[in-house]
């Protein structure tokens, strides 16, 4: 028992399985494109970057932060009222995420609108909360949720950026399409604003990442 | 492990406690930051009725840019009395809390503009329903209250690309110009009109196609409004 306790004790911050924690939601694990989490969100807050990133910023801290706590708590949580204990710290924490945007950066939260909110019900949370935090140490539990957050919002990014850029000709705001293709003849694709297409670009990411790792790949 | 009933319901409740206090907490310290945000967004909107490119100008200077150009403020009733004469307090009117009232007693804000040309402007406040949620904007007009000097539009959950357009140059800028009375001196408010407004039309500008019911929700929305403003419109008028 106590060698047991020496070896964990002994276990670095970044040990490979920890460094595996937050690799894994990139590719293998990734919570939208294999797991197809939090589709709805994704959808909705990908029209410009500038949201998606504030997007993806607050879902990395709760999620990083809400299985830290339930993490620390999981040994006193009453299994009978888990779901519950579980949803206010999640809500807790997106409350104040909420507050703190409309303060510091109101014209983001403006358009993120209830989007913020509907983070309480995004399934990535509570899937991470149930599958790993309820199980784990604490530190290793912040590193899935900080991961898990990050996979997430890479992907956000990467659709926010072909919807802006080919739907508006523009990235984080600044124009990148510059006036003479206008001038020719060129149009900003009014398609790319719509929540269907946001699915469809999401659609072929998958494609792509499934087409390039055989471990995705159904037989 | 199974707990006991005391137990679960000990923890719930330290649990809520904790939780209620520390976002009570939270909540109280960005208060005050969060309501300047909220003001700083009506002077732009008000300034933006005005035509007054609020966009890119920094955060910090749109208190200055406002009392620069927004010289006084009144809110009359329905009858077009005026009832508070003091700009400060006439800020703070929200439209929303005062359509909720009877037509005699709502105090309905008018801010009034000296514009860089030395022409005065008068904007009033507007409020109504789109298709998904409010839509709220400000019209200003010119000193003959008739002619529209600008509007300004906001939504809060428009769909994009369709009714969340009312926002954009497209479709405001045919707003200016545009008479609310008619030739007759009969109130005739501005009609957004499905399929275009014929360019002579000195009431009509064109409705955004496929956000036809938030088209119709800001048409409702001026008509309305200026509808109880009409007494204060037609009396100054006629001045």
């Amino acid at each position: 028992m106590s060698e047991k306790l020496k070896k964990v004790e002994k276990e670095p911050m970044f040990s490979s399985k920890v460094l595996k924690l937050l690799k894994n939601p990139f590719n293998l694990e990734n919570p939208i494109t294999v797991q197809v989490l939090g589709i709805c969100s994704a959808l909705a807050v990908t029209v410009q970057m500038k949201p998606a990133i504030v997007m993806a910023l607050s879902v990395t801290i709760v999620t990083a932060f809400s299985n830290l706590i339930i993490s620390s708590l999981r040994n006193t949580i009453p299994s009978r009222i888990r779901i519950i204990v579980q949803l206010v710290v999640v809500a807790a924490l997106v409350i104040i995420v909420d507050q703190i945007l409309k303060a510091y950066v109101y014209d983001v939260s403006k358009k993120l609108s209830v989007f913020v909110g509907l983070i309480i019900t995004n399934c990535i949370l509570m899937g991470r909360l149930e599958a790993y935090a309820m199980g784990n140490k604490p530190w290793p539990s912040f590193v899935d949720g900080f991961g898990n957050g990050l996979g997430y919002g890479l992907i956000l990014v990467i659709v926010a950026f072909f919807r802006e850029s080919l739907g508006s000709g523009k990235i984080l705001g600044a124009k990148i399409i510059p006036q003479f293709m206008y001038d020719i003849g060129y149009m900003d694709n009014g398609l790319m604003i719509l929540p269907p297409m946001a699915l469809i670009t999401i659609g072929i990411i998958i494609w792509v990442q499934r087409s390039k790792t055989p471990e995705l790949q159904e037989k | 492990m199974q707990h006991s009933n005391k137990y679960i319901l000990g923890y719930s409740i330290i649990m809520v406690v904790i939780v209620a206090v520390s976002l009570t907490i939270i909540a109280v310290q960005l208060k005050p930051r969060q309501d300047e945000n909220i003001r700083i967004e009506k002077m732009q909107n008000i300034l933006s009725s005005v035509n007054i490119a609020v966009a890119e100008i920094p955060k910090n200077e749109i208190g200055t840019l406002y009392k620069k150009y927004i010289v006084s403020a009144v809110a009359v009733n329905n009858k077009g009395e005026d009832k508070i004469t003091d700009p400060a307090q006439v800020f703070k009117i929200e439209l929303v809390n005062e359509l909720k009232k009877p037509g005699e007693e709502q105090m309905l804000p008018v801010f009034i503009a000296k514009l860089d040309n030395g022409d005065t402007a008068y904007v009033l406040p507007l409020r109504g329903k789109g298709l998904w949620g409010p839509v709220w904007g400000y019209i200003s007009l010119k000193g003959d209250f008739n002619t529209v000097y600008g509007v300004m539009f906001d939504h809060k959950g428009e769909t994009p690309g369709l009714g969340a357009e009312i926002g954009q140059d497209f479709f405001v800028n045919p707003f200016k110009g545009k008479t609310i009375f008619g030739k007759d001196g009969k109130f005739t408010s501005i009609q957004i009109i499905k399929g275009g407004a014929a360019d002579d039309n000195p009431h009509g500008v064109d409705a955004i196609s496929g956000g036809t019911i938030t088209s119709k929700g800001v048409e409702k929305m001026i008509f309305d409004n200026l509808g109880s403003y009409q007494a204060y419109l037609q009396s100054h008028k006629n001045h």
